[in-house]
């Protein structure tokens, strides 16, 4: 890496620099060559920061007005939306800004599915990134209780409910983690504190995150390593960096439309009514993006094994960079695994619409056979795929053609970025 | 390197980009700060009424207002002319005491000592008005800083008389 | 450009699909009315919202409370704005509970504009016992509580109806159309000429729930029309900063490659 030469131009930043190589690691930063090739769906990484950023600053101002009591959580929601001074937007940026950071996140995981970015030598990089996304979950998981709606209340209950399925000990550890016998206000205080703690601990993830990232350099679309700079590489300053900040533009004028025009779509009617242990909705769905590990919990008909499978279902991605024995990174050059990929999107999906529905009938059908290939695509497709797939050949370079007259890279990369 | 050629095109649409994003940041961070400002809850609870009809000669009470005390003080005809008495020059912050008690009798001022925001002491100090004990400022029957590192006098806040038994403060 | 678009129409497209499935509950379609604050640039209708507090006064409020609301709000822009006047009267007719006083007792005084609306009752159990077991919901963010919104507090007011001959109700239950299970406790509150408008308007069934109804929108959302006029100039600023950066973007990448 180039910054191992940077000189620092005055003395007095010499004299810094040798004690403390902040001005090092900015040169580093800066100059860190990134592959020219990167398309849009490599700008996540940046709105995700953005998206984290944003969530602890408003999280924080947030945090100024809010009462953690279970008689009063609730009114001072109401308090920040009707008297603090844009306190509506505050909580609106907050609210949606969860949803937002989770559609950055699964843009940023698939991306990842598409192009091979977890396989080696990136192994650490992708697993780190799935202890932010669990991380993140629990933190969105916490938020949503805060408001003291019902959908917070019983959420609460049914998450923590998951752990009684364990044997035996079920019962003392929900116990421990309500503070007493049921969700009360133990819970919410803790759920208080944590939700303020793990934002913290995702950050410093995130900085992990990055510095494994820069180790080996970027994956990029044709997946083929480029650590040095060369005429395949430029500088993240300023092209990556213009290049993300144009796409986190883009990103906040949907993230504003939903902010301003439609702050309360992502959410659900009955968090507005104050929570009540006596009534439960009629109708119970946790937050969008929960609801894939949702389908996939009541899809089994047992208890302990419905929760078992969902932790599984987070589990199986951890491993993913051994499951998937192909050598080539990229779908580009990996016909069946490309048809593959869609499939287990399409799956996601179909998970994330049974989770929505009533478990019952055929929803119910429908959300086993999905749960079911979900494993089966990591479980079984992914390593026999790895070994009897027929690649294309892989260009040496993104600015060379492949010997042996296969595909030009100019006209992959056009096919990559229109198709 | 098409843009050496034109340079005055680039240097616009970078410097355009910059002050306009300059203008955006400072644009999102005003709601961050401004939350911190008194909200319109607080700013509503504007007055406080206080009967005063039980309040003898040479007495005081503290009421609270704005989450701040304020004294309410009936003043002896000797402390009315000790405080009349005195001469402008002396003072450190030079105000009548006309000015201050509109009604001579009732003194009704902010129980805040104007140097760091301790509560003064009644019938205390050199000038047989207030003491602040934290950093020892002496005020006198008007609620005038004579002596200590406060700057200025005792603040009035706006009352008014509803009816000889009723103050409204604010 | 070709490939933002269709990432974007991607997300937005999910983003729906998403969305409309999780609110794809009510069965029977709502009726709707032309609300004045739907829209980018919607407002509330002024002369609609002081009717619809007068409707809530002098209908709504012997039961159901609106404990978030404030008389403040009442004379605050972007709501029914009544003159601060008109504000402290409306006010000083409702009777509060303060104290205690110096002799350690409760007294009751005139509300004022810094109070919150009076609830009916005292406690939620007063409540319950008052109206057959049933308890009244609080008013303030009822439109956002409700799938429908509007559209539905609005039907809900309007659905009251014979029931199908086949159902036989319990007594102190009635039909109404949209209520989920078609039970509800609460008896149809609006008829024709049931009050007389202080502007003159003719207070027929239809008028005085779309008033109530948009009254009770202002109320869950106080700050909507300072929302759309804020969005509104962030979603040009940001349209009018991303075509900037684009194009510096275009200038930067031509140095060394012709797309970006």
């Amino acid at each position: 890496m180039s910054d191992h030469n940077y000189v620092p131009s005055t003395k007095l930043a010499k004299w810094f620099n040798d004690r403390l190589p902040l001005l090092s690691l900015s040169a580093h930063l800066r100059e860190y060559p990134t592959p020219k090739n990167l398309n849009y769906w490599w700008t996540f990484g940046g709105i995700l920061t953005f998206c984290l950023i944003t969530q602890i600053v408003t999280g924080i101002v947030l945090a100024m007005h809010y009462v953690a009591h279970t008689d009063l959580a609730f009114a001072s929601v109401e308090h920040i939306m009707r008297d603090v001074n844009y306190g509506w937007l505050l909580r609106y940026f907050h609210a949606n800004g969860a949803s937002m950071f989770f559609l950055a996140v699964y843009v940023h995981i698939f991306r990842a599915l598409y192009y091979g970015s977890y396989k080696s030598p990136r192994e650490v990089i992708w697993i780190i990134g799935m202890i932010i996304y669990f991380l993140m979950m629990m933190t969105a998981f916490m938020g949503y209780v805060l408001p003291w709606g019902q959908m917070s209340f019983w959420a609460a209950t049914v998450i923590t409910n998951l752990f009684s399925a364990v044997p035996l000990i079920g019962e003392s550890i929900t116990n421990w983690l309500w503070g007493g016998f049921a969700v009360d206000n133990p819970t919410l205080t803790r759920f208080y504190a944590l939700h303020y703690l793990l934002p913290f601990l995702i950050f410093g993830l995130v900085i992990l995150h990055i510095w494994a990232l820069h180790v080996p350099g970027n994956n990029n679309p044709i997946g083929i390593e480029l650590k040095k700079p060369s005429k395949d590489t430029v500088p993240f300053h300023p092209y990556i960096v213009i290049k993300d900040l144009f796409a986190l533009l883009l990103f906040l004028i949907v993230f504003a439309f939903f902010v301003f025009y439609a702050p309360n779509i992502l959410g659900h009617a009955d968090n507005y009514i104050e929570a009540n242990p006596m009534v439960t909705p009629n109708h119970i769905v946790p937050e969008w993006y929960l609801l894939p590990f949702y389908a996939i919990l009541r899809s089994v008909p047992d208890k302990l094994l419905g929760v078992i499978a969902m932790f599984a279902s987070i589990f199986v991605l951890v491993i993913l960079p051994w499951l998937d024995t192909s050598k080539v990174k990229s779908a580009i050059f990996r016909p069946l695994y490309k048809q593959f990929y869609w499939i287990l999107v399409l799956d996601v999906l179909v998970l994330g619409y049974m989770g929505a529905m009533p478990a019952e009938g055929t929803y119910l059908l429908i959300a086993r056979v999905a749960t079911t290939y979900y494993f089966v695509h990591f479980l079984i497709i992914l390593p026999v795929l790895g070994k009897k797939e027929k690649t294309l050949p892989v260009p040496s370079s993104i600015m060379e053609p492949v010997l042996g007259g296969s595909p030009n890279p100019n006209t992959i990369k056009k096919k990559e970025l229109y198709s | 390197m098409s843009d050496q050629k034109k340079p005055k095109r680039r240097d616009f649409l970078f410097t355009a980009s910059y002050a306009i994003g300059a203008v955006g940041v400072g644009a999102s961070i005003w709601p961050l700060v401004d939350q911190m400002n008194p909200d319109k809850s607080v700013k509503a609870l504007a007055s406080t009424e206080v009967d005063v009809s039980s309040i003898e000669p040479g007495k005081s009470i503290t009421v609270l207002w704005r989450g701040k005390p304020v004294f309410i003080k009936r003043r002896t005809q000797q402390e009315i002319e000790e405080a009349r008495a005195v001469k402008l020059d002396d003072l450190k912050h030079p105000e009548k005491d006309e000015d201050r008690a509109k009604d001579p009798e009732w003194l009704v001022m902010l129980g805040v000592c104007t140097h760091l925001g301790c509560v003064p002491l009644g019938d205390k100090g050199e000038y047989n008005g207030w003491f602040c004990p934290c950093h020892g400022s002496h005020y006198d029957t008007s609620g005038r800083i004579r002596k200590g590192p406060a700057p200025t006098n005792l603040e009035i806040p706006k009352y008014e008389f509803v009816n000889s038994n009723t103050i409204i403060i604010g | 450009m070709k490939h933002i678009t269709k990432s974007i129409s991607f997300l937005f497209l999910f983003l729906i699909f998403i969305s409309q499935n999780v609110f794809s509950e009510e069965k029977k379609k709502l009726l709707n009315t032309d609300w004045s604050f739907k829209g980018y640039f919607g407002k509330f209708d002024r002369a609609s919202l002081q009717r619809g507090y007068q409707v809530y006064a002098e209908v709504c409020a012997s039961c159901h409370s609106i404990s978030y609301l404030s008389y403040r709000n009442l004379a605050e822009e972007g709501g029914p704005e009544f003159s601060a006047e008109q504000a402290k009267a409306i006010a000083a007719s409702f009777e509060v509970i303060d104290g205690p006083n110096d002799d350690g007792e409760m007294f009751t005084r005139p509300a004022k504009l810094s109070d919150k609306f009076v609830n009916p009752y005292q406690n939620d159990k007063e409540a319950m016992a008052s109206n057959g077991g049933a308890y009244p919901p609080d008013l303030s963010v009822i439109v956002k509580a409700r799938g429908g919104g509007a559209d539905y507090i609005y039907s809900l007011l309007l659905g009251y109806d014979d029931p199908p001959s086949d159902t036989i109700l319990d007594s102190g239950v009635y039909y109404n159309a949209y209520m989920y299970g078609n039970n509800i406790k609460m008896p149809k509150p609006l008829s024709d000429g049931q009050l007389e408008y202080y502007d003159g308007t003719e207070a027929t069934e239809e008028q005085m729930a779309k008033d109530v109804t948009n009254f009770l929108a202002w109320a869950a959302e106080p700050h909507l029309e300072a929302r759309h006029k804020i969005g509104f100039k962030v979603i040009i600023y940001l349209i009018i900063i991303s075509i900037l950066v684009y194009l510096s973007m275009r200038r930067l990448w031509s140095r060394i490659e012709p797309d970006v």
